[in-house]
């Protein structure tokens, strides 16, 4: 597989470090209570379809990337730096 | 026999090679297999579950019989298909699974008992005692069942991975792939052209087909001349794309020196190819019959017999038969006779068939039985008027050819039935990017190839975006191809299906009397096409089979599928390179050399490795050396290589404020030359890290990390900066390998430092905790007043290319003092008896309350972890929380891993109180100290516990004690 880096083009996944939804880009306030940081910390959907999740370029620029692809196809639809991605 | 006149082979250049001890010989362009059959040797192995004698039955990777064993020792290459193995001097070929020898087999008594072994008689037969399956069963059939062995040595040969990126990739060099390679390459494409054999042509060099007025083959070259000719195309031979995965990556095995003797080169070489588009013409294989005794050696498959006779000029027998269901088999009876063999007959299952000028055909007839076991002497054929004999030493059939659709479904796509060509072909869109042409489109004749080829290639140009260059189709043959269906052929005896496995019509049949009507259950219950072949040759006609039995149609009944590898992949190719070191590379520190040169024993750190300790004259254990080390630190002055922690350089007019947001306490009120030791949380409360962190600067700091979680501290950094606080400006880089720095811990150290450095230092400029740049023999420095000891300590560092002198001058120095190097252990001992943790302590299940540092996480603003720390349950008293413990029983040990209970308690699992995560012995205390989790630890000092290691059963009662163990005040590395 290969993940289009915004900034290096498209690179092999091995070159990358996968965290998971990027439901973790909305940290939730202090004082937003138990569930939504329950929600935050611990839950995560599994979609059949398409997904947004985060990959760390490691081996690479250091950029955090949303990358957008389908779990059913394995398409990969796209990606963008997570800093412009909230 | 070789025939006069025929084939590719090189007749000036003879080679000689061996087969079981037997010297023969053959030519350049000769297979092991061609060359065997030319020798006249035609019993060249033993099946694998009833150890028949088993002859060569294709020309191709396909072959499930003539599987054979090169080399020895460590170079030993066990299942070498005869079929696809180059012949050169000196090769040394035997044959596998049988004992004592080839032709005289203890184990064909398998045979003999074969009733007992039909499929599914492992379930049936071993069922008790159940202990007996692991002892006696398992062994026993592994012994009686198998292919060639392993040598049981380490790999002496060197395999390599490679990667590749195309326009176009094609799969195949046969007419179809040739067409489709040059469109695409004289439209300017990069094309890479794989090709399994070792000669480009495919069909075309097994046939007499005339392609635009030329023999095959020659066209071919001409071709092929042009394509080596043009800078855009890479022609890989002896290369099997073997797997089709996302986005248009096929994995290839390059076979890079099989075809010489053992040589530097690397054995093989695992491809990873990257194309926009790919172009499948990778042809069909033609599939056998099943009748009675069809595994007799000497039974081949039709187009097999062909590519032996026009190719290498071999016939595989002095009267040869064919057996047909379609016109393709005529091609083998007319090329024999044009060469010279006598063909004894043509048996055509129609009634419908041509005819055949100068051959016997015998239409509407079927061959129902053959003899001779180490080699075929006759076959029986059943016409309506009855049966009779046919004396005959090869028989060639064919029941049809199977399009090589493999690669198509490796991405869970089904390929379609065609009852034109009584067949299964791919449709379209299985693997995206990916079009199928030629024969493995279920496109049989040249004609069709040449044109779906340059077809595909036009395709490929214009979603590449190239503009089409100039083809002219050239003309080749387009007779039609005719079949009707033949999968078996009824009657007694056992009709072989899979070759490989010993799979036959009966035990198809079986499976569906049991009810494994699915081709999956069948397919299992059978093991059908689970052998090395992977079913090429038999799981079309076991699928005929079972609908058959089951009376529906073969699309109703199922479809065949395909998962990689195409053909089997040595490990070795696929992990070239991470073997050994290759797998962990080792990380060595600027003191490395000088800690070898000292006798220090290493240890692993992650992929670091650091003296374990430094052993003095006279010392015969390592406790000895730790024990000195740990006083000498103590006593006089020590040095530590502390270079393996990790480092990050954080700059940034908001680096104060990113680092009170990562760590727990904060940082924004940190002075300018001062250090401070930090906590870092996970989001989840937990800890994650700790270590030192240095303001160099008004905007410039320096993060030690725990030489463990160096990257993984480096990654969440980044995230938090990029992902949540992206409008802080503030840069990280790591630093760990740029600087060298060691440790100067106790009394003296401070004495070393005056007269090593340029400038003595100041007192009260360098309190504990400061930091700030110094010189030493005028190399800019960092020094920083800190310590992992409890000792008066700093730790120096200068870029990294002066460590190695750095190292050797400290050394010389605190040895003038009465000091000297320390290793691990006595970095260990020290910190435990200071309470310090590490990661055996902060192991990722710990809060900042639970190893005592809960007033660390600063009430007065939001950081990392924070919310998620204050949970009820992570601020329980009664969890396990840090303690110091000391043997104060009869038993004087303690053993981290252990666990905790109280004194009159028994020790099972519901009374689990804690459990021990640090141990050693105290040289300063003068007895054993350990770090602990224990219920509500801190409010339960001067009690007593009761360590048990269930392992070892060992049982020792211990106090609980403060975890700083040794000058809880910590006036030695204040004052």
């Amino acid at each position: 597989m290969r993940l289009p880096c915004p900034i290096c083009g498209e690179r092999d996944r091995r070159e990358f470090y996968y965290r998971g939804a990027a439901l973790a880009l909305h940290r939730p306030d202090p004082d937003a209570g138990d569930e939504a940081w329950a929600d935050y910390v611990h839950l995560r959907d599994n979609p059949a379809g398409v997904t947004r999740d985060l990959w760390y370029h490691e081996g690479g620029c250091s950029a955090w990337i949303v990358v957008t692809r389908n779990t059913v196809t394995h398409e990969v639809l796209g990606a963008e730096l997570a800093e412009g991605a909230r | 026999m070789r025939l006069a006149n025929r084939g590719m082979v090189d007749r000036n250049a003879p080679v000689t090679f061996t087969f079981d001890g037997v010297g023969h010989s053959g030519f350049e362009g000769d297979t092991l297999a061609s060359a065997l059959l030319a020798n006249g040797v035609r019993l060249v192995g033993r099946s694998f579950k009833y150890h028949r004698p088993r002859g060569i039955l294709t020309a191709g990777s396909e072959e499930p019989n003539a599987l054979v064993t090169l080399g020895s020792g460590a170079r030993q290459d066990p299942n070498v298909r005869a079929t696809q193995q180059e012949l050169y001097e000196g090769l040394a070929a035997q044959s596998q699974n049988r004992w004592p020898s080839l032709d005289w087999d203890l184990l064909a008594l398998n045979d003999l008992a074969a009733p007992f072994f039909g499929a599914g008689f492992y379930y049936k037969t071993f069922m008790w005692p159940k202990a007996f399956w692991e002892k006696l069963y398992e062994p026993a059939i592994r012994r009686a069942a198998g292919l060639g062995a392993l040598s049981g040595l380490n790999n002496a040969d060197t395999y390599e991975r490679a990667f590749a990126f195309c326009d176009l990739l094609v799969i195949g060099s046969g007419p179809a792939g040739l067409m489709a390679a040059l469109g695409a390459a004289r439209a300017g494409a990069d094309v890479i052209l794989a090709e399994e054999d070792f000669r480009m042509g495919g069909r075309l060099l097994a046939e007499t087909h005339e392609v635009d007025g030329k023999p095959g083959h020659l066209w071919a070259a001409g071709l092929l001349d042009e394509l080596a000719s043009m800078d855009n195309v890479r022609l890989m031979t002896r290369t099997t794309v073997t797997g089709a995965y996302d986005q248009g990556t096929y994995g290839a095995l390059e076979r890079v020196s099989h075809h010489v003797p053992r040589s530097r080169a690397p054995l093989e070489c695992f491809w990873r190819i990257v194309a926009k588009r790919a172009i499948l013409a990778a042809g069909a294989l033609e599939r056998p019959v099943a009748f009675r005794n069809n595994d007799r050696p000497g039974i081949m498959t039709a187009s097999a017999v062909r590519a032996y006779a026009n190719r290498w000029g071999v016939s595989p027998g002095k009267a040869v038969s064919v057996f047909t269901n379609n016109d393709d088999g005529y091609r083998t009876a007319r090329d024999l006779v044009a060469a010279g063999v006598h063909v004894a007959a043509l048996i055509d299952s129609r009634h419908d068939g041509p005819d055949l000028p100068g051959v016997h055909v015998i239409k509407g007839a079927q061959v129902c039985d053959a003899a001779g076991r180490k080699g075929l002497e006759s076959i029986t054929i059943r016409t309506h008027r009855g049966e009779e004999k046919l004396l005959t030493d090869c028989l060639a059939m064919s029941g049809g050819w199977n399009p090589t659709l493999h690669l198509t479904c490796h991405m869970n796509g089904r390929p379609a039935w065609r009852e034109d060509i009584q067949g299964f072909a791919p449709v379209p869109g299985m693997i995206p990017g990916l079009q199928a042409v030629g024969a493995c489109n279920g496109s049989f004749s040249t004609a069709a190839c040449l044109r779906e080829g340059a077809e595909a290639a036009e395709d490929a140009l214009e979603a590449l975006g190239f503009k089409p260059a100039a083809l002219e189709l050239p003309q080749a043959e387009d007779d039609p191809f005719r079949i009707a269906p033949l999968w078996s052929v009824e009657g007694k005896g056992r009709a072989w299906l899979d070759f490989q496995n010993d799979v036959t019509v009966k035990d198809v049949k079986q499976a569906a009397v049991e009810n494994f009507r699915s081709v999956e259950h069948m397919k299992r219950y059978t093991t059908q096409g689970m052998a090395t072949d992977q079913g090429k040759n038999s799981n079309v006609a076991a699928l005929a089979v079972l609908a058959d039995v089951t009376g529906r149609a073969i699309p109703e009944t199922g479809t065949t599928t395909f998962r990689p590898p195409f053909v089997p992949v040595s490990i070795a190719a696929m992990g070239a390179g991470a073997q050994g070191k290759g797998f962990a590379p080792q990380r060595f520190t600027t003191s490395h050399k000088a800690s070898i040169e000292r006798g220090a024993p290493m240890i692993e750190a992650g992929l670091w490795y650091r003296p374990s300790y430094f052993p003095a004259p006279g010392e015969s254990n390592w406790r000895q050396a730790c024990d000195r080390e740990v006083k000498m630190v103590r006593e006089t002055v020590g040095i530590c290589d502390v270079s393996t922690l990790g480092k990050i350089d954080i700059q940034g007019p908001d680096a104060a404020a990113f680092l009170d947001f990562v760590y727990t306490n904060t940082f924004s009120t940190l002075k300018v030359g001062r250090t401070r030791y930090g906590l870092m949380l996970r989001e989840d409360g937990f800890v994650m890290d700790d270590g030192t962190c240095a303001r160099l600067g008004e905007t410039h700091f320096l993060m030690t990390t725990t030489t463990a979680a160096a990257g993984e501290v480096m990654r969440h950094l980044e995230f938090v900066h990029q992902c949540l606080r992206p409008e802080l400006d503030v840069v990280f880089t790591s630093v760990t390998e740029q600087w060298a720095q060691f440790a100067v811990a106790g009394p003296k150290s401070r004495d070393l430092l005056d007269a090593l450095l340029d400038k003595p230092l100041n007192g009260p400029d360098w309190p504990f905790m400061a930091c700030g740049p110094v010189t030493v023999m005028g190399v800019k420095a960092r020094l920083f007043r800190i310590s992992f000891s409890g000792e008066h300590a700093y730790e120096l560092a200068v870029p990294a290319r002066y460590g190695d002198a750095l190292f050797r001058e400290l050394l010389a120095r605190a040895g003038a003092l009465g000091g000297g190097p320390y290793g691990m252990e006595a970095l260990n001992v020290l910190r435990i008896e200071k309470g310090f943790i590490t990661h055996s302590e902060i192991h990722g299940r710990t809060t900042a309350y639970d190893v005592g540092l809960g007033k660390m996480v600063s009430e007065k603003k939001d950081c990392i972890g924070k919310t998620m720390s204050e949970r009820d349950g992570l601020i329980d008293p009664m969890r396990e929380r840090l303690v110091g413990l000391k043997p104060v029983g009869a038993v004087k040990q303690v053993i981290a891993g252990a666990h905790l209970f109280e004194v009159d308690d028994a020790p099972v699992r519901e009374n689990d109180k804690g459990y021990v995560t640090s141990v050693c012995y105290s040289p300063t205390l003068g007895h054993m100290l350990a770090l602990a989790f224990l219920k509500n630890g801190p409010e339960r000092i001067g009690e007593r516990v009761k360590m048990v290691d269930h392992v070892r059963k060992i049982e020792a009662l211990c106090e609980v004690v403060h975890p700083i163990a040794f000058d809880p005040e910590g006036g030695r590395m204040r004052d």
